[in-house]
């Protein structure tokens, strides 16, 4: 008992001073509260907002483990590439290999470094000024910012945008619960467009590709995407490639097996919304269908630049690019999407039609899950808000009848 | 005639500690305390002095505002203390009460020859009106406005509720002259809700409306009955009466007599024989609590009414005016050890986020009064939908209480809720936030500015 006598004298000790939040995250982080119901419901569920929190960053952890071999796999099979060898993936042969391991990991894990220390230290910051508790968003956040941004990402650019995301997404709101934008989204879309030679182009994909740039040792740092948006593909990806994710990309939203496994667990434990999840994908085929529609109907030819990415069958749109892992990650951020389950099915529907039409009339940068994600997040107050009125008629209605 | 009411968005929380179908007679509580805040928005305005002698039914303050409406002492006795508090807000009487009871008498009433002013001049005058409350706002009835229907719920779905088919047991003859006497009273309907397999009482009245309701907490809340049947709208009024207390305006109207008598469970993981007394309003709770209940320096929470929406207690405190049970659970002011991301068996939960209470449904709880996590902004949505019945959004709602724009709360349907419709959206919340207490702020905002 000594560690939990111990941290409640220093509780106590802090109460009511300026560093109590700091205190308290670390302690609450250690030990569930102590504090019992006012008047109210005397009783509470189980949940709080740390466990919920946690689930989502533990639906997180196989896609960032696969990133972490994937990030090691590429820079190899990019240098084998270049060499004129062109590889076979095998799982337990040239994938899961401590050398793999050894590259991803100092590469990537520097990445979550970062993005957990800036960002909490943002936090912690605010909530010391502000007097309010440290919030528990940004385990998501800090979690979810590696595993989409490129490997090759220099630190120093990483903190800037976590700072600016945190600070402009969140913090001027009033913290977690009340911000408009998706952070995550907020920090990447700070990257594209404070820094877009760095975030699109051929080369941030693979690890190394940038230092032996012009060199003639240079490796191919593209992704399928934008491989798709030349018009061209890349050597030796088949489907199940990219169903598994042994393909370029960023860190962690390559791998759709293990996506989808994230998904199954946000959605059994009831912590991400499945009608966003499921109406998402419905959107993107959608979109896939009417554009697979406008090239056999032959309005566009093959030389039009969006050629090459409407002649993709509709349902491969869901396995290249980051449409799935927006769509389970990011879409279903419970603060910045639609609150009212009917909003949900549009704001979802909608997010994945827009992703697909902009990955396929943007081919300067052909990923738009994000771009799409944002813009619907701005408009989720007004879906919400035609949403209730159809409630709020119907009682205004329930009153004319009765004057009437 | 009966209509089936299913609901199905809800929970049924089970705890330890239900009462058992067997009645006790308290010892009698050697004092009885009146408190004006257990009638909401009421100023009291004193009718007796310290030192006074009331009996049963004597008034012992008045509605401030509506004079008529009358607060009157459960017991005969003699006022003994009369507790202030800041700007001398009247915290509390407290009367001795005698060894032998006098009752103010106020005549019998032939419910079905009299007239409906006579009924309600009666009620007023014996503090019967206490009983009836209003929507919107839930507060106490204004007599001066008729009701457009009544309202009352015999069915109880609140965890560890005392069972009302086993409390009106027998009570047939006061229930019919009150629910008689209450259809007087309004132009519409008086519409009853029971269990659809239990047997109630209330089941075989006359002049009624009757509902047979099923599933899952809150299905036995009045808020429910009324927004599934007759829901409020803007400008209209309905009136509701707890069960319970149709016993007393029922015994009123027969003999003549305020009698405070009412049948009250003791319930609770704590209380070592859970079973029902009988006992008056406003009796000490350590009268019933310490007899094979609670030990005496159990770290225990007591609480006059159910644990989702009753009033903290201490022992030596008081039952209120409309409870009709004690509920003692365990304080949980204690650490627990990475209590927020180990898996957790023994709580209830409606995510399965490492929580498995989906596993043992029909397991009964053992929850103590620990927040369970810290208090945060709105997060999560989606959850309290699953649990509220009410066709209104409840955390829009909630939200628009706390940004005080009162016609969106006129528009989201503010005039139909009371506090404890609010109750589960409240236990499940992640972010912990005070939902009763949002919604009576809100009510209390909007009574003062609309009125």
């Amino acid at each position: 008992m000594g560690l939990k006598s111990n941290l409640h004298n220093l509780k106590e000790k802090y109460k009511g001073t300026k560093m109590a939040p700091a205190f308290n995250a670390i302690h609450t982080f250690l030990y569930l509260p102590n504090e019992t119901t006012h008047n109210g419901t005397h009783i509470k569920a189980a949940d709080d907002l740390k466990r919920t929190m946690n689930i989502v960053i533990m639906a997180m952890v196989p896609c960032l483990i696969f990133g972490i071999f994937n990030a090691g796999y590429q820079h190899y099979s990019a240098i084998d590439a270049a060499a004129g060898v062109v590889r076979e993936v095998s799982l337990l042969g040239n994938f899961i290999t401590w050398d793999n391991f050894v590259i991803g990991a100092w590469t990537v894990l520097p990445l979550v470094i970062v993005s957990y220390g800036v960002g909490l230290l943002v936090e912690f910051i605010f909530a010391v000024i502000k007097g309010h508790e440290v919030e528990e968003g940004y385990l998501v956040t800090g979690m979810l910012v590696p595993l989409i941004v490129p490997v090759d990402i220099p630190l120093w650019m990483l903190s800037v945008a976590v700072i600016f995301g945190v600070v402009i997404g969140k913090e001027v709101f009033g913290g977690t619960g009340m911000n408009i934008l998706n952070p995550a989204l907020t920090i990447r879309a700070f990257l594209f467009f404070a820094y877009p030679t760095w975030m699109s182009g051929d080369k941030v994909w693979v690890h190394g590709a940038t230092e032996l740039a012009g060199t003639p040792d240079a490796i191919s740092g593209e992704t399928l995407l934008g491989a798709y948006a030349q018009g061209n593909t890349l050597p030796n990806i088949d489907l199940m490639d990219m169903f598994f994710g042994f393909i370029p990309g960023s860190v962690g939203e390559t791998s759709k097996l293990l996506i989808l496994v994230g998904a199954a667990i946000l959605i059994f434990s009831k912590v991400g919304s499945w009608r966003i999840i499921f109406s998402t994908l419905v959107g993107a085929l959608t979109m896939g269908l009417i554009f697979n529609g406008v090239v056999s109907a032959e309005w566009i030819g093959e030389s039009s630049k969006f050629y090459g990415l409407m002649n993709i069958p509709f349902w491969q749109h869901l396995i290249i690019g980051s449409i799935l892992f927006g769509a389970v990650y990011m879409a279903t951020d419970p603060v910045t999407a639609s609150q009212t389950n009917k909003g949900k099915w549009i704001y979802g529907f909608l997010i994945g039609f827009i992703s697909i039409m902009i990955r396929v009339f943007n081919p300067a940068y052909p990923e738009g899950v994000f771009l799409a994600i944002l813009l619907m997040n701005v408009f989720a107050p007004t879906i919400d808000h035609y949403v209730i009125q159809g409630n709020v008629k119907r009682r205004m209605k329930r009153l004319k009848v009765k004057t009437a | 005639m009966s209509n089936d009411i299913k609901i199905k968005k809800g929970l049924d929380i089970k705890l330890k500690g239900a009462a058992e179908k067997a009645v006790e007679k308290a010892i009698i509580s050697n004092t009885c305390t009146v408190r004006p805040e257990d009638f909401h928005s009421v100023i009291p305005k004193l009718a007796v002095k310290v030192g006074e002698k009331v009996k049963a039914g004597q008034a012992l303050f008045f509605n401030k505002t509506n004079e008529s409406v009358k607060f009157t002492s459960p017991v005969s006795g003699e006022v003994i203390e009369i507790a202030r508090g800041e700007k001398r807000k009247i915290l509390s009487i407290k009367i001795q009460a005698d060894k032998e009871q006098s009752f103010e008498d106020f005549g019998a009433l032939k419910v079905d020859s009299a007239k409906a002013e006579d009924i309600k001049a009666r009620l007023l005058a014996s503090g019967c009106w206490a009983f009836v409350k209003q929507r919107p706002y839930d507060v106490i009835a204004n007599p001066e406005v008729a009701p457009k229907a009544i309202f009352i719920s015999g069915y109880s779905s609140a965890p560890l509720a005392a069972d009302l088919d086993y409390t009106l047991e027998g009570k047939a003859a006061e229930l019919q002259a009150a629910v008689s006497a209450l259809a007087k009273l309004t132009e519409g309907k008086v519409h009853v809700s029971v269990g659809k397999n239990g047997n109630s009482p209330l089941a075989g009245l006359s002049n009624i409306t009757l509902h047979n309701v099923s599933g899952p907490h809150p299905s036995g809340n009045v808020g429910t009955l009324i927004n599934k049947t007759d829901p409020v709208n803007k400008g209209e009024t309905v009136w509701t009466v707890a069960a319970q207390d149709l016993v007393i305006i029922g015994e009123l109207l027969l003999t003549g007599k305020f009698n405070a008598e009412r049948l009250v469970a003791l319930a609770g993981s704590s209380v070592k024989k859970p079973r029902y007394f009988k006992t008056k309003i406003g009796s000490e709770i350590a009268t019933m609590v310490y007899d094979n209940g609670v030990d005496k320096d159990g770290n225990d929470r007591i609480i006059s009414g159910n644990v989702l929406s009753g009033k903290q207690v201490k022992p030596d405190g008081n039952l209120d005016y409309y409870s009709n049970v004690i509920s003692v659970i365990p304080e949980g002011d204690d650490y627990e050890f990475f209590g927020w991301n180990k898996p957790i068996f023994n709580k209830v939960s409606t995510s399965r986020a490492l929580t498995f209470s989906w596993l043992t449904p029909n397991k009964k709880f053992e929850l103590n009064t620990n927040t369970n996590g810290e208090h945060r902004n709105f997060v999560i949505t989606g959850s309290y939908e699953e649990v509220f019945p009410l066709d209104i959004f409840p955390m829009q709602i909630l939200k628009s209480c706390l940004y005080q724009d009162l016609d969106e709360m006129e528009a989201l349907g503010m005039y139909e809720v009371a506090p404890e419709d609010f109750a589960l959206t409240e236990f499940v919340c992640v972010s912990k936030q005070p939902h009763q207490d949002i919604i009576r702020k809100g009510l209390d905002l909007m009574l003062k500015e609309i009125g």
